[in-house]
C-alpha cells in the first residue's frame, strides 16, 4: 500500500495497545451513557456501519479485487484480504450452510479484546460488535444485503470467536449501471 | 494544461465534485458545492456551455443538462444501451478531437470522470490515484457525508497534485 508523500510514509505502525486501548474507552463510555447492553450493541453495530460503508473504498481502492462472483469468493476476499489487511489477522471460514449462503468466520485472537475481561454485569454486552457493523456497511455498499451477528465470544466464555454471516438479498436498486 | 477537469458522481448520479484545470476564472472554478435543487440549473448551464465548444458530444450533454438530479446517471444508462456489447458496463471512455473523456466506476458506484488532451497518457493510472485520494481525504474526513458535495481542502490539495504529476508524467506534446 502506497501512501502519499506529504505523509510519515514509515510510521503507519501504531502501537497495537492503543487502539485496544482506544475500543475500550469506546466501549466502556458507551456503557455509561447507555446504561444498558442491547442499547450499547446496537450504537456499536451502527458505529461500525458508518465505519464500513467507508472503508470499502479504501479497501477496493487499495486491494485489486474486482467483483466477486459468488459469497463464496465473498467470504474468502473478506478473510484473507480484509481481515488481514486491517486488523493483521486470518480468519478461517468454514460452518457452510447446505444453500451457501452462511457461513462463519472463525477468530483466532481478536485484537479488540486484548486484555479485556467482561464483568458479570454486562454478560449480554457484545464487546466487538462493532465488527459487525462494519461487515455490514462494507457490503452493503456493495450490494450485498447481509446479516452478521456473534455466534460465539471468547470474552463470553467460549473457545473461540465466531462471527456469523448470512447472505440476505442482493440490493438491486442502486446498483451501478450496466451491472447484472 | 494537459488534464482539462475532473468530475466525481455519486451513486444517485448527482455531481459532488469538480474542478477545471483550463478554465483559470476563479469563480467559475470551485463551484463544485451545491445542494442539488436550485444551483444546479446554474450549474448545467455552465457544464452544457464547456461542452458546447466540441463537436459530436452534443447529445449525450444535452442529456446531463435535462435531468436535474439524475445527471450522470442518465449518461451512464444511455451509454450502457449504446455499447454494441451486451452486458456494457457504461462508458469508460469517449474520445473526440478536442478531448479525451475517461470514466472509471468503483464497485459502489462512484464514478469519476477526467476530460484530458487526446495525446494525455496514463489516465487510467490518474483515475486509480484520484480513487485513493478521494478513499483517504474526503471519506476519512468524519465529517464528510456520503454522496454529499465534497468541501475538503485536503482533498483538493492532493487531487491537484495528483493532476501536476500526471501531466509532467504523461503527455507527449512538443517540448516535453
Amino acid at each position: 500500500m502506497s501512501r502519499q508523500s506529504n505523509r510519515t510514509t514509515d510510521s503507519k505502525k501504531m502501537n497495537s495497545e492503543l487502539f485496544t486501548l482506544t475500543y475500550g474507552a469506546l466501549v466502556t463510555q458507551l456503557c455509561k451513557d447507555y446504561e444498558n447492553d442491547e442499547e450499547v450493541n446496537k450504537q456499536l453495530d451502527k458505529m461500525g456501519y458508518n465505519i464500513g460503508v467507508r472503508l470499502i473504498e479504501d479497501f477496493l481502492a487499495r486491494s485489486s479485487v474486482g467483483r466477486c462472483h459468488d459469497f463464496r469468493e465473498t467470504a474468502d476476499v473478506i478473510a484473507k484480504v480484509a481481515f488481514k489487511m486491517y486488523l493483521g489477522i486470518t480468519p478461517s471460514v468454514t460452518n457452510w450452510s447446505p444453500a451457501g449462503d452462511e457461513f462463519s468466520l472463525i477468530l483466532e485472537s481478536n485484537p479488540l479484546v486484548d486484555f479485556v475481561e467482561l464483568p458479570d454485569n454486562h454478560s449480554t454486552l457484545v464487546y466487538s460488535n462493532l465488527l459487525c457493523g462494519v461487515l455490514r456497511g462494507a457490503l452493503e455498499m456493495v450490494q450485498m444485503a447481509v446479516d452478521v451477528r456473534f455466534a460465539q465470544d471468547t470474552l463470553r466464555g467460549d473457545n473461540v470467536t465466531e462471527i456469523r454471516m448470512k447472505f440476505i438479498k442482493r440490493i438491486e436498486e442502486n446498483l451501478p449501471v450496466g451491472d447484472e | 494544461m494537459a488534464i482539462f477537469s475532473v468530475y466525481v458522481v455519486n451513486k444517485a448520479g448527482g455531481l459532488i465534485y469538480q474542478y477545471d484545470n483550463y478554465v483559470p476564472r476563479a469563480e467559475v472554478e470551485k463551484t463544485f458545492s451545491f445542494p442539488l435543487d436550485l444551483v444546479l440549473k446554474i450549474h448545467d448551464e455552465k457544464v452544457v456551455v464547456s461542452f458546447g465548444q466540441r463537436d459530436g458530444i452534443r447529445v449525450g450533454h444535452a442529456v446531463l443538462s435535462i435531468n436535474g438530479v439524475d445527471v450522470n446517471g442518465k449518461l451512464f444508462a444511455i451509454g450502457s444501451q449504446l455499447s454494441p456489447e451486451v452486458g456494457s458496463s457504461g462508458i469508460e471512455m469517449l474520445e473526440t478531437d478536442m478531448f479525451k473523456l475517461h470514466c472509471f466506476q468503483t464497485l459502489t458506484g462512484i464514478k469519476f470522470i477526467v476530460l484530458a488532451d487526446p495525446r494525455q497518457s496514463g489516465v487510467d493510472g490518474l483515475l486509480r490515484k484520484i480513487y485513493e485520494i478521494y478513499s483517504d481525504f474526503a471519506l476519512k474526513n468524519p465529517f464528510y457525508s456520503l454522496e454529499m458535495p465534497i468541501r475538503c481542502e485536503l482533498f483538493d490539495q492532493n487531487l491537484k497534485s495528483a493532476l501536476e504529476i500526471a501531466e509532467k508524467a504523461g503527455t507527449f506534446g512538443p517540448g516535453s
